[in-house]
């Protein structure tokens, strides 16, 4: 009894430690990241524009994202259905399947979705690629070319996350929705047609709109914490490997969490 | 008591040395946590002259060059470049600043995912937007051709040898014609052939252009080569500096050291 007492006093020590340790390297982590944000957003307001680079990563963030969240959107749409199937015909209420679908796909599973597979695809992408020409002194040899970093790497990179998830949140929204209709049409025939006055019934645009733009704020945190991350690396490939895996982790947390404040948001200004 | 024109004439000649020297260090101190890596360096480099930094590995020679263009704050000190302090400028204002000085990274630091002719091309298209594409292609050409790298215009970085990519690097350095060249280790892991090859490179250059330079360097041969003065660092400060044979001839037990190594 003594000895486990004297154990856990001994352990206290480093825990009171540690404790305060962390939370002032969080704070530290969360006021850099905000004198980020601060100098991409002055640099990305500040001519001349790099619209080049934006389109190109437009192309980069946006095309060769849409496969995967197309292919995330409708397995996403085919396992609603099947479980709103089966749960909803134990209540009786199998009348609902359609409106249930539609509005789970755009109201929630179709952005959250695509923020959780472009912060996986994107986020590991612009973390590592960032990381990799920091490590490498690249963005070093920009800053002596007196090309301002930020206003050519982040602010592009950032801009182009914000304007296609709204877009890439639609194309899932569609294709969980058809995927929805088929793997319904496949057990109890209806047409497409059919599926979607049944399910829009009493949809308005409130219902699409609001969703589908907080994906913009996905777009803001991915981007954000990823040039973030990739820009602050040290280390060679090791720093490398952990800028991509925080990228991730990180803008995946915080897209949950501002899905969450988000959400709750929409509910009280879109009733 | 000196008369009006004394005075004007000392003021004058001040402002002459203060023109004339090109870059001016002074005091400066840089620490990285609980190390100290400068700790009160002070140096002046003139303009058309060339100053080898030496010494051993991790006393702040890089940093020393990376302080210069504004790729790090100093702790205390100050840098002056063309007589402008730059500690506190702005990003905007480094940037005018940094459009005069040409920096060859140890690595080269290479674009890697762009060909040779961009990575050349990359501080012309940002900073020379009245030219033509073709003026541009020109110039690169030109750059290109006076590092001996005309032939490999459409490579990729990681096509190219060490001493090709610094070769490169050195072309993008002198894009934008700088008044300073800063370079980083320019013979550093590369065979004597091709460092005595950057070494001539470098010298043809400087007799061309005219640049005030800092070069960074562990190789004696190649600093006694293309210095007009050496400075030897030792924890964070210069022990001495002067011509090669003034070094030759101090008893400074360290520097007799560093030159029986080297």
């Amino acid at each position: 009894m003594i000895d486990r007492r004297s154990r856990a006093v001994a352990l206290l020590p480093s825990m009171g430690s540690s404790t305060p340790g962390l939370i002032t390297r969080f704070l530290e982590w969360f006021g850099d990241l905000g004198i980020f944000f601060w100098r991409v957003v002055r640099a990305a307001v500040t001519p001349p524009f790099e619209f080049r680079e934006l389109f190109r990563q437009l192309d980069e963030i946006g095309s060769m994202s849409l496969p995967l969240v197309a292919l995330a959107g409708a397995a996403t749409g085919v396992v609603l259905s099947l479980e709103a199937r089966y749960s909803l015909t134990r209540f009786g209420a199998k009348s609902l399947l359609p409106a249930a679908i539609v509005f789970s796909v755009i109201h929630e599973t179709g952005p959250i979705i695509t923020g959780l597979v472009v912060s996986g695809r994107v986020g590991a992408g612009i973390g590592a690629e960032l990381a990799s020409m920091k490590v490498t002194e690249q963005i070093d040899a920009i800053e002596a070319s007196a090309v301002n970093p930020y206003k050519l790497l982040a602010a592009p990179r950032i801009l182009a996350c914000i304007l296609v998830l709204p877009l890439l949140t639609l194309a899932a929204d569609l294709c969980g929705l058809v995927m929805g209709w088929v793997a319904q049409a496949l057990v109890e025939p209806l047409s497409f047609h059919q599926f979607i006055s049944s399910g829009f019934k009493g949809a308005d645009f409130n219902d699409l709109l609001p969703p589908t733009f907080k994906t913009m704020v996905f777009g803001l945190i991915i981007g954000l914490i990823a040039c973030f991350q990739g820009m602050r690396t040290r280390g060679g490939a090791a720093g490398v490997g952990r800028a991509a895996t925080s990228s991730v982790v990180l803008s995946s947390l915080f897209v949950i969490l501002a899905d969450v404040v988000l959400v709750k948001l929409i509910l009280i200004f879109f009733p | 008591m000196d008369t009006i024109d004394q005075v004007a004439e000392k003021r004058a000649e001040a402002e002459e040395d203060a023109r004339a020297q090109v870059i001016a260090v002074d005091d400066l101190h840089k620490s990285f946590g609980s190390q100290t890596v400068l700790n009160g360096i002070s140096l002046t480099v003139s303009r058309g002259e060339t100053l080898a930094v030496l010494g051993r590995s991790g006393t702040g020679k890089s940093v020393l060059l990376r302080l210069i263009i504004g790729l790090e704050k100093p702790d205390s000190g100050s840098v002056r470049i063309h007589g402008q302090d730059i500690a506190g400028l702005a990003l905007d204002q480094l940037g005018e600043i940094r459009m005069k000085m040409g920096f060859l990274f140890q690595h080269a630091a290479l674009y890697d995912s762009l060909t040779v002719e961009q990575n050349v091309a990359f501080p012309l298209q940002h900073h020379k937007k009245t030219m033509s594409k073709s003026e541009q292609g020109d110039r690169v050409k030109e750059l290109l051709a006076e590092v001996g790298m005309e032939g490999d215009l459409n490579k990729m970085p990681s096509d190219i040898s060490g001493g090709m990519q610094k070769r490169v690097g050195l072309a993008r350095a002198l894009a934008l014609e700088p008044d300073i060249l800063l370079l980083d280790e320019p013979t550093a892991g590369l065979d004597p052939i091709s460092a005595a090859e950057i070494d001539d490179l470098v010298l043809k250059l400087q007799a061309e252009h005219h640049m005030a330079s800092i070069v960074v360097t562990h190789d004696l041969h190649s600093a006694k080569t293309i210095a007009d003065r050496l400075a030897l660092i030792n924890e964070g400060n210069v022990v001495i500096e002067g011509a090669f044979e003034e070094l030759q001839r101090s008893d400074i037990e360290f520097v007799r050291e560093f030159l029986g190594h080297s």
